[in-house]
């Protein structure tokens, strides 16, 4: 049988080190400073986590000012989405964009929260919101369409500025 | 005093001292809880009561609540008495600790301590010896691999560790010449704490104590990461809960005997020469134990969250080829202070 070697150690602790009490105290010190110093802790339902700008929440479309959405149902999201998570369904209108979308789906039980239909939108349209308490008791209702997707513009401000800043 | 006074007095001693204890276990577990969590830059419990102070009471009616498991194969009978035994000693064992002078109360002089044997240190060791039944019946009878190596662990490292609490103790009596824990208090008088005495002998009935409650670093019996819960995987619902209570009640103890032996009991060094009213001294006094009482469980939680579990062979080699000698060494020790300076 061959003999197992034996790893030896690299430093030979001298005499203090080995009757181990100045260690322990050393220890002991680490945890007292420890207990005695701030917590980070959020207390969650009452102390609410409010993230940064930089943070990819639920996705959400931006409703301008005047009432309509800025989204022109190119489609492109629902194209891009790993998850196939976003279902658009173009209409024309008598407005400007001339196209608005009639539907407009997102199952939040599939997105994944990666940020592609953001940064693939052409018209700053569809962006991540700082959201992140996202409930739901059965999976019809995981199923966010227009009427939760839609938030106003001034709401979405400081994401769309980080966008513009660093995309 | 009549018999039916003493009798008497002694029930409501007894009650007084049930009570409370109960009542401390119960905020031992929630300062346990506490401390953990400031250990660990976390807030802690906070939901039940005002800053959780209601915690311990939600955790019992948990506790009560719950389904009890007994294992197809174990040894019903004695999986029931196991937790019994432990219950029983931790709470009988401390009959026997002074927790105050003696007071004059309603024209009667009352010691504070339930009993005042001769004896009352030989009661505490052999109470806590026969702990070790309590665990390692547990792991016996439970029928489970993991419960049966806890139980073997826990009684192997208790009586090992019993040799050194037990020479430790050797010179704690040689100073006080009594085993009374009433005499072994005023024995330390003054700064004669004997911690400071016999420095050598506090450190190694401190690590006994440890070992014996099955404290974090020695806490092999129940080492959940080898043995789920080492004696008490197989238990549930309230026969858990009382080796719950055992095991702090049991850190209490040690706390109370480490006070009693090496910091001086319910003594306040030179409070005579304040010349207070002797109401108010006894009051102070008690106040003082209650104050190295939890001093020292303070210390037990805070070293729990400092030091790593020792490796088994590890806490045998130090319980037999450290602590053991330690101790005996200790004794010598002692008995040159008393030869020299005539103690």
């Amino acid at each position: 049988m061959e003999k197992k070697s034996v790893k030896r150690r690299e430093k030979n602790l001298t005499f203090l080190e080995r009757i181990y009490i100045p260690e322990i105290l050393k220890g002991l010190s680490l945890t007292f400073k420890n207990m005695i110093r701030p917590k980070f802790t959020f207390e969650y339902p009452e102390e609410k986590f409010i993230p940064p700008s930089s943070y990819r929440g639920r996705p959400v479309l931006v409703e301008e000012n005047n009432g309509d959405e800025r989204c022109v149902a190119c489609g492109l999201c629902s194209r891009v989405c790993p998850a196939l998570a976003i279902e658009v369904q173009a209409a024309e209108t008598e407005r400007e964009k001339e196209r608005y979308p009639e539907k407009f789906e997102i199952n939040m039980l599939r997105c994944i929260f990666c940020g592609f239909c953001e940064e693939v939108c052409p018209e700053e349209a569809i962006v991540m919101s700082k959201d992140y308490e996202l409930t739901f008791s059965n999976r019809e209702e995981a199923i966010y369409g227009k009427d939760k997707l839609l938030i106003p513009v001034n709401q979405l401000q400081d994401r769309i500025d980080f966008l513009r800043n660093y995309k | 005093m009549g018999i039916g006074e003493i009798i008497l007095i002694s029930l409501v001693k007894i009650l007084l001292i049930i009570v409370l204890l109960f009542l401390t276990v119960a905020y031992l577990t929630y300062f346990e809880r506490k401390v953990s969590a400031w250990a660990q830059n976390r807030i802690g419990p906070n939901r039940v009561g005002w800053k959780g102070l209601l915690q311990p009471f939600a955790d019992v009616f948990k506790l009560l609540l719950k389904e009890d498991i007994v294992p197809e194969k174990a040894d019903r009978i004695v999986h029931l008495l196991a937790p019994m035994i432990s219950l029983f000693i931790a709470f009988s064992t401390f009959a026997v600790i002074p927790f105050g002078p003696e007071v004059h109360l309603l024209g009667y002089d009352i010691p504070l301590v339930v009993a005042d044997v001769n004896m009352g240190i030989l009661f505490v060791l052999a109470l806590t010896s026969l702990a070790v039944y309590g665990l390692t019946l547990a792991g016996w009878s439970s029928g489970s691999k993991y419960s049966l190596l806890g139980g073997i662990r826990s009684s192997a490292q208790m009586i090992s560790y019993e040799i050194s609490m037990g020479f430790s103790i050797g010179g704690v009596l040689l100073l006080s010449e009594s085993l009374r824990p009433i005499a072994i208090v005023e024995s330390q008088s003054g700064w004669m704490w004997n911690a400071i005495v016999q420095p050598i002998g506090f450190i190694t009935f401190l690590v006994s104590a440890f070992a014996e409650t099955n404290r974090l670093p020695f806490d092999l019996p129940e080492a959940e990461p080898e043995l789920v819960g080492g004696f008490h995987t197989e238990y549930s619902s309230m026969k858990f809960a009382g080796f719950f209570l055992s095991e702090y009640a049991n850190m209490i103890i040690a706390s109370a005997l480490i006070v009693t032996l090496y910091l001086g009991g319910w003594q306040i060094p030179y409070i005579d020469l304040l010349g207070l009213p002797s109401g108010l001294v006894a009051i102070l006094q008690i106040g003082a134990f209650i104050f190295k009482l939890v001093a020292v469980l303070f210390f037990f939680l805070w070293i729990r969250w400092s030091l790593p579990r020792f490796r088994y062979d590890q806490l045998m080699n130090l319980g037999w080829k450290v602590m053991f000698p330690l101790s005996l060494i200790n004794i010598v020790w002692v008995a040159l202070l008393i030869m020299i300076f005539r103690l």
